[in-house]
């Protein structure tokens, strides 16, 4: 059984700074010990909300908002992890899903680590 | 010495969003473009008044803030070949012979990539605005913050944010494709449209700062239409703004109240501008493509044109607001088709569509849904209906100038 473990913490208390490449010492330890059971199949840490974009579609029109996903009546129901040029790919991919008619799309970069 | 800095003030209006956007282009650091800007206009006014005023002002202050790149690239690289590549990049970009042409072949100026950038949906309205202004004008974050009435602490950490974000989460630093420039170009035009309106919700005491955001609006839409001259909205944008700048004198009276422009002065509008206005609406509408902002200059320019406001070709003005209708439907703009219908066929014919408006209750709350059905009243001299209308529009706690208006025409209906 594969299961999806979402990280939620408060933004306002992890004060690393942004342009932190390696893994602090903990998540490294867990990685450690994980790495070895095989039961990781991936993971990333993300850039905080203040870098997320969300992406809706609505009449057929896309609509591109600042800021991350805040409606507190949808949940989150599924993810699609992308490569794409640059911002501009990434909200037409993710316009495209069809969870965008109705739903949201969160863009969310991915924290680029050195292993 | 004096000749000196108006030289130095109007490089830094023409050169400055130029010399920042070929170095964002080149070294992709928005702080570090900014700052070499910054730098080089600061050793101009060191040197400038010793030296004498360079024959090209535009290319000294383009070199100065590269070679100032160059140097803090080449200190930073360190041997890195990330940092060697933006060193090379920067050091291209000095000669005459840039590589970033477009595919076509074409050159595409970069204040038009920073613009788009700036401007670009992901960011939040207020940080699009804050952004053009900082990069693009190159108003400090102390004169943005002022303008718009917030600490500069706050205004600061808004463009430290958006900067963060481009960088994170890469954001492209170009001009639309094609098949998204449609979809892109009228949210610029929108930011430039909305620092043009800030510039005049002046309230009294920031009144001379805000005003700087209107001529800079047109700055910024003037070179908007000077990058795109076949965009007829970018030119319908400008034409739009200098028509309605052209009244500026004339819209505030002696106690800062609002004049309606029946009641201005019409000498002390801007006749130049007015000439200016009116000649790049022609241009946008010989691309025979109409938008929202060529209807809108359209309407403007039929005020400015009429030598009298009895003068005005309301009829024309009530087919315009149609079409605006048409591209941006909205009940405001419908309330204003209905004022106008009223000023061309008489007020019983524009009542008709307030009272449509009325009925479908779009615009409750607005206190001038009420105040146009009380005037249209007052002048079908229906005095005690025009009364209730006019409390009905007092009621929903106008703006001071306009309650003032609303209380004097309340007196003239119920007064003896």
């Amino acid at each position: 059984m594969r299961y999806l473990l979402m990280i939620c913490v408060d933004e306002t208390v992890d004060n690393r700074p942004s342009d932190a490449t390696a893994m602090s010492d903990d998540y490294a330890a867990f990685m450690a010990e994980m790495g070895p059971r095989g039961v990781l199949q991936g993971g990333e840490r993300l850039h905080p909300t203040s870098d997320a974009t969300c992406v809706r579609v609505r009449d057929g029109e896309v609509l591109t908002t600042d800021g991350p996903f805040a409606e507190t009546k949808e949940q989150l129901g599924g993810y699609f992890l992308v490569d794409c040029a640059d911002l501009d790919e990434a909200i037409e991919v993710a316009s495209k899903i069809p969870g965008a008619k109705g739903g949201t799309i969160e863009v969310r970069p991915i924290w680029e680590m050195e292993m | 010495m004096d000749d000196v800095e108006a030289v130095l003030a109007a490089a830094f209006h023409d050169e400055w969003g130029r010399i920042v956007a070929t170095l964002i282009r080149t070294t992709g650091d928005w702080d570090l473009a900014e700052e070499c800007a910054q730098d080089a206009f600061a050793r101009a006014l060191e040197r400038w008044p010793v030296d004498g005023v360079p024959r090209n002002p535009g290319a000294w202050l383009t070199t100065v803030a590269r070679n100032r790149a160059v140097d803090r690239l080449r200190r930073e690289a360190v041997g890195a070949a990330k940092g060697r590549a933006a060193v090379d990049a920067v050091e291209a970009s000095m000669l005459p012979d840039d590589p970033d042409h477009d595919r076509d072949g074409g050159v595409t100026d970069d204040r038009l990539r920073l613009v788009f950038t700036c401007c670009h949906p992901a960011l939040a309205l207020d940080t699009r605005v804050a952004l053009t202004l900082r990069t693009l004008t190159g108003l400090t974050t102390a004169e943005i913050a002022r303008a718009f009435l917030v600490p500069e602490a706050t205004m600061a950490q808004r463009l430290v944010r958006a900067k963060r974000k481009i960088r994170n989460a890469a954001i492209p630093y170009r001009v639309p494709p094609a098949h998204l420039l449609a979809e892109r170009l009228p949210g610029v035009l929108t930011v430039v449209y909305l620092l043009f309106n800030e510039g005049y919700s002046a309230s009294s005491g920031a009144e001379l700062l805000r005003v700087d955001l209107a001529e800079q609006a047109i700055h910024l839409a003037r070179t908007l239409a000077e990058l795109m001259p076949d965009e007829p909205e970018a030119l319908g944008l400008l034409a739009l703004l200098l028509l309605q700048h052209a009244r500026r004198e004339a819209r505030v009276d002696a106690t800062g109240d609002l004049v309606t422009l029946e009641h201005q002065d019409r000498a002390r509008w801007d006749r130049a501008q007015i000439d200016e206005g009116v000649s790049v609406l022609e241009a946008a509408l010989r691309l025979r493509h109409p938008g929202p902002y060529q209807v809108q200059a359209a309407i403007a320019a039929c005020h400015d044109t009429a030598p009298t406001a009895d003068d005005t070709d309301w009829p024309q003005i009530a087919v315009l607001y149609g079409q605006l209708a048409v591209h941006s439907p909205s009940p405001v703009v419908e309330l204003n088709r209905a004022a106008a219908v009223a000023m061309a066929d008489g007020p019983a014919a524009g009542l008709v569509l307030v009272d449509a408006l009325d009925e479908r209750g779009e615009l409750r709350g607005y206190h001038l849904l009420p105040a146009a059905r009380a005037d249209l009243l007052r002048r079908l001299d229906r005095t005690a209906e025009a009364a209730d209308a006019y409390r009905a529009a007092l009621a929903l706690d106008p703006p001071d100038a306009d309650a003032r208006y609303l209380r004097r025409r309340l007196a003239e209906v119920t007064g003896p």
